[in-house]
């Protein structure tokens, strides 16, 4: 996790931020199985903070093949970019999951960009909402865009425009998920700079206190295992 | 005797979430926290508690199949599932495992509604509990 020396979140921080991701990627993924009509299954998220270089070398590792990403901005308090990204290959059958599966694959090709604009825009928006309600800040962002490539490639042409990475340290989360009973799978990418980062960890440790206000209290409570 | 109460999920700020709301509810409940499927069950059998909340969402086994698995072992303790991930799919098997499906972020009158059902059902099964 704290592989940069020049940032460091304590273990419950950690923990208050992997809620957060957890939190606003659930309720992605509900958003997304409606969509679909199909359950969603999602894996525990990972959060590390790294170099800018080793956060492009990550998505690269994850899927080497060709992929297509919805990216969004966000800029508030907290300023970075969020990507919902699928195999090139998968991306016709998130479209058939969504139109139902009763066109012909003239129409899905023609709606492919739309769907899958629409499909990102919902997913990130809720995931991103979730979070900046829980944190109490209101983000702002940006029209859904599409970008296909090489994983490092989506990473380099989406995620550099408005993040400050001369510092080197970016806070990197991702989660996997795939539809079940159909050929769809992907992942949900998450991108801060450094001033962001700070920024956030003032808010997590807000939320921690209004987390914390009664439980401090624990007179009831028995920690047997820990 | 106290009603004892089992709060199992990897992260302790919602375990501390859930302690808070316990807190003004049940002040007099006796709290257990575990951070695993596998620390619950080894809380389960050593401190028998009335109550349990699972986070769905944890490595290793899930709260889904913890319920499950409760279901057959302990099948007189009422158990809420509580999970973002708010599918009809996930409500559904948190039904069938004999669960109640509660939404995160926990709110008051939805972990209370679920602490009075809970109530009734051991006013039945283990008058001695209050």
């Amino acid at each position: 996790m704290n592989a940069h020396p020049a940032v460091t979140l304590d273990d419950l921080e950690r923990d208050a931020l992997t809620e957060l991701v957890n939190l606003g990627v659930s309720r992605a993924a509900a958003s997304l199985a409606t969509m679909v009509g199909n359950e969603v299954l999602l894996a525990v998220p990972s959060v590390e903070i790294v170099s800018y270089e080793r956060a492009a070398h990550l998505m690269g590792e994850r899927d080497p093949g060709k992929l297509v990403a919805v990216h969004q901005s966000f800029n508030g308090d907290i300023s970075g970019g969020a990507l919902l990204i699928f195999p090139e290959t998968n991306s016709l059958e998130l479209v058939r999951a969504i139109t139902g599966g009763e066109l012909p694959l003239e129409d899905i090709l023609a709606l492919e960009q739309e769907a899958l604009a629409e499909t990102g825009n919902i997913v990130l928006n809720g995931c991103l909402a979730t979070i900046a309600n829980m944190l109490q800040r209101t983000l702002k962002v940006s029209l859904p865009e599409i970008v296909y490539g090489s994983a490092a490639e989506i990473f380099n042409n989406s995620m550099l425009s408005g993040l400050s990475a001369d510092d080197g340290a970016v806070l990197f989360l991702y989660i996997n998920f795939s539809v079940r009973h159909r050929a769809i799978q992907g992942y949900i990418a998450m991108l801060m700079d450094l001033p962001s980062l700070v920024a956030l960890r003032g808010l997590i440790g807000s939320l921690i206190l209004r987390t914390s206000d009664d439980a401090s209290d624990d007179r009831n409570s028995n920690h047997a295992v820990h | 005797m106290a009603t004892k109460i089992l709060i199992v999920d990897d992260s302790k700020l919602a375990r501390m979430s859930v302690s808070k709301l316990l807190t003004s509810l049940r002040p007099d409940w006796t709290r257990f926290e575990a951070a695993s499927a596998d620390e619950a069950i080894i809380l389960t059998g050593r401190e028998h508690p009335d109550v349990i909340l699972l986070d769905f969402n944890m490595p290793g086994t899930t709260g889904l199949e913890l319920a499950a698995q409760l279901q057959q072992s302990h099948p007189h303790i009422p158990v809420a599932v509580i999970s973002a991930n708010i599918q009809v799919e996930i409500v559904e098997r948190a039904q069938e495992a004999g669960a109640t499906f509660l939404a995160k972020p926990l709110t008051s009158p939805d972990l209370a509604a679920f602490l009075d059902e809970a109530q009734a059902r051991l006013s039945v099964t283990r008058p001695s509990v209050r």
